[in-house]
C-alpha cells in the first residue's frame, strides 16, 4: 500500500528538514477554493498549481498557475497530491483526472456526491494504487507540517496521536480537546461522513498503525453502516496493543433519518450506536459518552500500559 | 428518500414485478370510491416512512363497508413512531403458499451491493435465519448469480425462474434508479409457483436525486424541511421543546445526545453545513423561530476559521428584527470569543465557556 506518511512528508533533505511536497488544487477558482487555497499556503502547504477548465494559462493571488487539466499540471509540477473543491455533480469526472494523471493522494472536499459516482472512483483508485480521502471529509493534515483540507489549524499540535474521524466540526473540537491536554497528533484523516467511503475507517487504521513513534488512536465515529464494528474486530484479529479509544455521535438520534450526513442512519440495528460500542467493549476499546472525555479516557488507557 | 410502500410498488410494477391490486388514498371519500373498484375483502395499510406498522395496528383486515367505515379513519389519523400516516393503501387479500424474504443493498464496509435472501420471509430481517448473502459488486445481478442464490434457499424447480425473473428486474431498478435498499419483504410464493412482492421498501440516494426527477413526486418535505434544504441546511424534526443547531452533523448529534443524556428533549437536529456565518445562523434562527413549542434555543458552534464575533452580531440581529423572542443558550468556540461575550450581554443570549453549561441553562430554562 501507497505509504501516507512518506507521500505527505516526502524525504528529509541534509538538514534534517522535509522537503515541502507540491500539491494541486482542482476548483482553484471557486469561491471556497480560493479561500481555503489561501489558508493552507498560510500553513505552509506547497501549493503549486490549480486546475480549472477554461482558466488555464491565469495565476491564483498572481502567483499559483492555474491549468486546464490536472495532467498538464501534473506534468509541469510532478505533484502528486491533489485537494478537490469542485460542485458534487462534478466529481466524477474530475476525480478521473485526476486519478488518469497519476496524482497518488486525492482529497475530495465536495459534499452530496452520489454514492453511485464515489463506487466508480474507488474502482479505479483500487487499479492506480491510489488513495482517494472522501469525498465529504475535511481533509487531511500533519499538524506543524502539512495541511490539505479545510480545518482550522488552530485546535491541532504536533504529536503522536492518530486520530481519524467520520465527522468534521467533531474532529477539531476533539482534537481541540487532545492539543490541550498534551495529545498532539502526528496525523488527523477525516474519512467523510459518506455511505461510501475512498478511505474507510479500516484502511486509516492501516495508514496509521505502523507509524514508528505512535502512541495512540483516536476514533471519532458515529451512527451509520458497520465501519466502528468492522474496525473493532479488526483490532481485535491483529491484537493491536496501542491505546485506542473511541467516541461514537447520534446515541440518542431518531432511527430510519438521515442526521445530516448522508451516512448517518440508522436501519434496524444496521448503523446504531449500541452496536458499535458493544463491538468496541468487545475489542477493549472504551468510548466516551461526551467529547471532553476523550483525552481522559486515552490517559487512563496510557497509564495501564 | 425513503419511499412509502405504494411508490415502492409503483416502481415495482413499473420494472415488471407483479404486486396484488391496490389503489391509494389520502382522504375517505376517496377511499370509498377505491373500496368499490377492489371490493372486499381487502386490507387497509398505513403509509408511514417506518418500520414496524403490523405490530402497531397499521395494517387491518377489512371486510365491509361498516368495517370500512371505523378502520379507514383510524388509519389516516394514527402516528407510528411519531410518524404521521402519509396515505392510505387498499390492497387486495392474495393467497400464497410461501413467504421469503428478497433484497439488494448497499454493503458500505465491503463497498458493494449485496443480495439477502431467505426461504423465511414476513418478519423484520434482523430476526431471519439462514440468510444468503452474496456480494454482487455495482449490483448488476447475472442469471447464473440469481440461480445460485434460488438454489441455496431451497426454492424448488417451478419457483427458480420466477425468483431469477424478479431478483434480475429488482437489480435494475436498484442500479437505474440509485438506491441504497430495495426489498421485497415478503415476497410471496403463489400456488402455481409464480410469486408476488406483498410489502416494497426502497430507499434512495438523496444525493443523485438531480438526475432521478422522475422521482421527485415522491419527495415528501415538510415546509421547513423545503425551507432548510433551500438554505444548504440539513433539518431533522423532532417532538421535543429545546431547539438545536450547530454547525456540522457530527457535532449537532454529539449535542443532541448531550441534552437528551441531561434530561432535556430536543424540538430539532438543525445542522447549518461546516462552516458557519453570520447569515446562516440568522437564517437558522429564522427557521427555528417558524417552529411550534420550542421554548429554548441551544447553539454549538465550532468556529474555527469563523470568527465567534460575526455569530454574536446575527443574534443581535435576530433579536432587533424580532425573529426571535426565545432565550438562546450558546457555546461559540473559536476566536474572539470574549469579544462576543462583551457584545450579547444585555441580550437574550447567554454564552457558555462550555456546551455542558449551556445544556444545563437550557434545560433549566425549559423546566422553570
Amino acid at each position: 500500500m501507497t505509504d501516507i506518511f512518506e507521500l505527505l512528508k516526502g524525504k528529509q533533505n541534509s538538514e534534517g528538514d522535509f522537503q515541502k511536497q507540491p500539491v494541486i488544487v482542482q476548483g482553484i477558482t471557486g469561491k471556497f477554493g480560493m479561500r481555503h487555497t489561501k489558508l493552507m499556503m498560510e500553513y505552509g502547504t506547497n501549493i503549486v498549481a490549480g486546475v480549472t477548465p477554461g482558466k488555464g494559462g491565469q495565476k491564483f493571488e498572481d502567483a499559483v498557475p492555474i491549468y486546464e487539466t490536472v495532467k498538464e499540471a501534473v506534468d509541469k509540477t510532478g505533484a502528486k497530491i491533489s485537494i478537490m473543491f469542485v460542485p458534487a455533480k462534478f466529481f466524477l469526472g474530475a476525480a478521473k483526472d485526476a486519478l488518469e494523471a497519476g496524482i497518488k493522494l486525492l482529497v475530495a472536499i465536495p459534499e452530496h456526491v452520489p454514492v453511485q459516482d464515489t463506487m466508480k472512483i474507488v474502482e479505479i483508485a483500487k487499479q492506480k494504487g491510489a488513495i482517494v480521502i472522501g469525498p465529504n471529509t475535511p481533509g487531511v493534515m500533519i499538524p506543524g507540517l502539512i495541511k490539505i483540507g479545510i480545518m482550522p489549524a488552530s485546535p491541532f499540535k504536533f504529536g503522536n496521536t492518530a486520530v481519524l474521524s467520520k465527522s468534521g466540526t467533531l474532529l477539531y473540537e476533539i482534537g481541540n480537546n487532545l492539543s490541550s491536554s498534551g495529545f498532539g497528533q502526528c496525523i488527523t484523516i477525516g474519512i467523510g461522513g459518506d455511505p461510501i467511503n475512498g478511505t474507510r475507517l479500516v484502511d486509516a487504521f492501516d495508514m496509521v498503525k505502523d507509524y514508528p513513534n505512535l502512541d495512540g488512536i483516536v476514533v471519532v465515529g458515529e451512527i451509520g453502516g458497520d465501519a466502528e464494528e468492522v474496525l473493532a474486530q479488526k483490532i481485535i484479529d491483529e491484537n493491536f496493543e496501542k491505546p485506542v479509544v473511541a467516541y461514537i455521535a447520534g446515541r440518542k438520534a431518531p432511527k430510519e433519518k438521515r442526521m445530516g450526513h448522508a451516512g448517518a442512519i440508522v436501519m434496524g440495528n444496521y448503523g446504531s450506536a449500541e452496536s458499535k460500542i458493544t463491538m468496541f467493549s468487545k475489542a477493549n476499546i472504551p468510548v466516551a459518552k461526551k467529547p471532553v472525555e476523550v483525552p481522559i479516557l486515552l490517559a487512563g488507557k496510557m497509564e495501564k500500559k | 428518500m425513503r419511499l412509502l410502500e405504494y411508490q415502492a410498488k409503483e416502481l415495482f410494477k413499473e420494472y415488471g414485478i407483479r404486486v396484488p391490486d391496490s389503489i391509494a388514498s389520502k382522504d375517505i371519500e376517496s377511499g370509498r370510491k377505491d373500496a368499490e373498484k377492489i371490493g372486499y375483502p381487502f386490507v387497509i395499510k398505513a403509509q408511514v416512512p417506518v418500520g414496524g406498522r403490523g405490530k402497531a395496528g397499521g395494517i387491518q383486515k377489512c371486510h365491509n363497508e361498516d368495517e370500512f367505515e371505523l378502520k379507514y379513519p383510524q388509519v389516516l389519523n394514527m402516528s407510528i413512531k411519531g410518524e404521521k400516516t402519509r396515505a392510505v393503501l387498499l390492497e387486495k387479500m392474495s393467497e400464497y403458499e410461501k413467504e421469503i424474504y428478497l433484497s439488494l443493498f448497499l454493503n458500505r464496509s465491503k463497498r458493494c451491493y449485496t443480495i439477502i435472501s431467505s426461504a423465511e420471509g414476513g418478519v423484520e430481517i434482523e430476526s431471519v435465519k439462514d440468510q444468503v448473502i452474496r456480494e454482487v459488486g455495482s449490483g448488476d445481478v447475472t442469471k447464473k448469480v440469481a440461480e445460485e442464490v434460488a438454489k441455496e434457499i431451497g426454492l424448488d424447480e417451478n419457483s427458480i425462474p420466477h425468483f431469477v425473473d424478479i431478483l434480475q428486474k429488482l437489480s435494475k431498478l436498484t442500479v437505474e434508479k440509485e438506491a441504497e435498499l430495495t426489498e421485497i419483504n415478503p415476497l410471496v410464493i403463489l400456488k402455481d409457483g409464480s410469486m408476488m412482492a406483498l410489502d416494497g421498501k426502497i430507499m434512495t440516494d438523496d444525493n443523485s436525486n438531480f438526475r432521478h426527477k422522475e422521482l421527485a413526486e415522491y419527495h415528501e418535505q415538510t415546509e421547513l424541511e423545503k425551507k432548510a434544504e433551500e438554505s444548504g441546511f440539513s433539518l431533522v424534526e423532532l417532538d421535543g421543546n429545546i431547539a438545536v443547531i450547530g454547525n456540522g452533523a457530527g457535532l449537532v448529534m454529539s449535542t443532541l445526545d448531550m441534552l437528551t443524556d441531561n434530561g432535556g428533549k430536543a424540538a430539532c437536529f438543525l445542522d447549518v453545513g461546516g462552516t458557519a456565518t453570520e447569515e446562516s445562523v440568522y437564517e437558522a434562527l429564522t427557521l427555528i423561530s417558524k417552529m411550534k413549542n420550542v421554548k429554548a434555543v441551544l447553539v454549538n458552534l465550532y468556529g474555527g476559521i469563523v470568527k465567534t464575533t460575526i455569530v454574536a452580531s446575527a443574534f443581535l440581529k435576530a433579536y432587533d428584527d424580532k425573529i426571535i423572542i426565545l432565550p438562546v443558550f450558546a457555546r461559540l468556540m473559536g476566536s474572539e470569543s470574549e469579544k462576543s461575550k462583551e457584545m450579547l450581554k444585555d441580550s437574550e443570549t447567554k454564552l457558555s465557556p462550555s456546551i455542558e453549561e449551556a445544556i444545563n441553562k437550557a434545560v433549566m430554562e425549559v423546566n422553570k
